[in-house]
């Protein structure tokens, strides 16, 4: 198996609603990408797509409808899609093409227009859920969250202005991303008095919905040595889901991604990620998934993520940063363009080029990972600084 | 140096969309299904039209798997028969939310959650509404029982139970 490089890395600004489509979106951030690689796309071997539900965009076929604006006219090119778990899946699936020797250098592009679709992106959400036994009951995904974090918090007796630090932090962390869409300075009070949507989510713990896209340029390290001496590995990958069953589970542990971790740390011969890992951008579509998701990548024990929040363990200059980029809380969710906040975030963080999000623990080896479908997906990614 | 450097992306305001000041184009689908239920749900909703519920035992791990299904997903084997369960169980997990299925506001909340009925193996359930009860009364962990709709009136679906409510002392 063959070693990948990560060359560049780029992304549009994450709004509620852009002007571009989504294929000039893509092209923006390709662009981006190529750039900061010093690369063009004649230099490109293959390009692989990610998206989230075709529901979004309202065009099915959707890979197609943004190939010409992904560089992938006249390429191998694919689309791959694994619900939220996209933004991490993406460039995993890049990661096999050069691996495998099929190409040298991939580009792997993540795009999610979800402002096209009315009343809400909550009314395609809904198609998700299995017609006869879920949709009868009318539900709505923010439900999804709230089952899930009433069942963290009451096993392990998390008080909710320790899961709302998460927000505060991300939010915050955000004011120094140039394309956060809700970054601002709150308090745990202004977190716990914002709307109830449905206890115990309120406002505040949530992700906005939001239109964007990123890039990622990979590339064999036989091609990346040519053209850097800064060079950025993808070390482990790994990616596992659970049963369609989700009433059959107990939902307070994400199994799943612990699957998917530990199949990563393998790979990349990490025997305690606690410790051998500097920085962390686990998925955040809301605050107290940050916590979830520590615990299933195993940085923490379980019911343990929120006392190193309110210790500061995870500030962008504590022991272990975690979401220094902002998140999807305070940066933005466009479902699979997160890769931008997560993949692309690592390696900026790795590549001492994050600026004022860079942490200050001269990172040298990070991990990112991406969550979806219904509360069963996990997708890992680790790099390593050469 | 920071990345991402100068990021593009033009931003639109909801006034902008309603004035007409960008071009949009709107398309309303209209497409219908029709979904087979398949061969143990359709059971299960038969049943439904009845009062009962019903699971499906796996042989080779002896779970009792709910809602049925007609092959063993961890063993994957065919399951070998039908088991009535009851229509009492715990509360797993809940929400209370303010929220319709398009994100709209509601001032009557919705109650709703996972139910694990008993008589299926650990943690097998089914998502539902809660009743009669209150934001203060409700937990998980807290046993309930369904209530049905009129026999009259059910259709063969999950919603011919109406609701789960706490389970009352003796009761079974």
């Amino acid at each position: 198996m063959r070693k990948v490089c990560v060359l560049g890395g780029g992304m549009t600004i994450f709004r509620r609603r852009l002007q571009e489509t989504g294929k000039e979106m893509s092209y923006e951030a390709t662009k981006m990408a190529l750039e900061e690689a010093g690369l063009e796309l004649k230099d490109v071997d293959s390009v692989v797509m990610g998206s989230a539900p075709d529901a979004f965009d309202g065009i099915h076929m959707k890979g197609e409808n943004l190939l010409d604006g992904a560089g992938g006219a006249g390429k191998p090119y694919l689309r791959v899609f694994v619900g939220g778990g996209t933004a991490v899946f993406t460039p995993i699936a890049g990661w096999w093409h050069i691996a495998s020797g099929m190409a040298d250098v991939c580009l792997v592009v993540a795009e999610e227009k979800m402002s096209s679709v009315f009343p809400h992106p909550q009314s395609a959400f809904g198609h998700i859920w299995d017609p006869i036994l879920d949709r009868p009951l009318k539900p709505n995904l923010v439900w999804i969250f709230a089952m899930e974090m009433n069942r963290y918090m009451t096993v392990h007796g998390i008080k909710k202005e320790d899961i709302a630090r998460v927000a505060v932090k991300n939010k915050r962390n955000a004011l120094d991303h140039p394309c956060a869409q809700l970054a601002a300075n709150l308090t745990i009070d202004d977190v716990l008095n914002s709307e109830m949507m449905a206890w115990p989510v309120q406002r505040l713990d949530i992700s906005p919905p939001s239109d964007g896209a990123s890039a990622m340029i990979l590339a064999s390290e036989e091609v990346a040595k040519k053209l850097t001496d800064d060079l950025v590995y993808l070390d482990g990958a790994g990616w596992c889901i659970d049963s369609t069953m989700w009433t059959d589970r107990d939902l307070y542990f994400p199994e799943y991604v612990a699957g998917a971790a530990k199949m990563a740390y393998k790979m990349a011969k990490i025997e305690n990620p606690r410790k051998e890992i500097d920085v962390a951008e686990p998925y955040d579509p809301f605050d107290y998934k940050e916590l979830h998701h520590m615990e299933g990548l195993l940085l923490c024990d379980k019911g343990e993520a929120p006392i190193l929040t309110r210790e500061g363990v995870t500030e962008r200059d504590g022991d272990l940063p975690v979401c220094p980029s902002g998140g999807l809380l305070g940066v933005g969710n466009p479902i699979a363009a997160t890769m931008g906040i997560k993949a692309c975030e690592i390696y900026w963080q790795l590549a001492g080029k994050a600026g004022k999000r860079q942490v200050p623990n001269d990172p040298q080896v990070g991990i990112c990972q991406a969550w979806g479908d219904l509360m069963q997906y996990g997708s890992v990614l680790i790099m390593r600084r050469g | 140096m920071t990345k991402p450097e100068n990021p593009k992306g033009v931003e639109l305001s909801s006034k902008q969309m309603k004035e007409g000041d960008v071009i949009v184009n709107k398309w309303d689908p209209r497409v219908k299904y029709a979904w087979a239920t398949g061969e143990a749900i359709s059971r299960f909703l038969e049943e439904m039209k009845n009062g009962k519920l019903i699971a499906r035992k796996c042989d080779s791990c002896k779970r009792i798997l709910f809602p049925p299904r007609m092959f063993c997903e961890e063993c994957f084997k065919p399951t070998t028969e039908w088991v009535y369960i009851k229509d009492t169980g715990k509360i797993e997990t809940y929400s209370i939310s303010y929220l319709d299925k398009d994100a709209r506001r509601i001032t009557d909340p919705i109650f709703v959650g996972v139910v694990s009925i008993d008589g299926a193996s650990e943690k097998m359930g089914i998502m539902h509404y809660f009743d009669e009860t209150t934001k203060e009364e409700i937990s998980i962990g807290m046993p309930v029982k369904a209530v049905w709709k009129p026999p009259e009136e059910r259709e063969g679906a999950i919603t011919d139970i109406k609701y789960f409510r706490p389970l009352k002392e003796g009761e079974e």
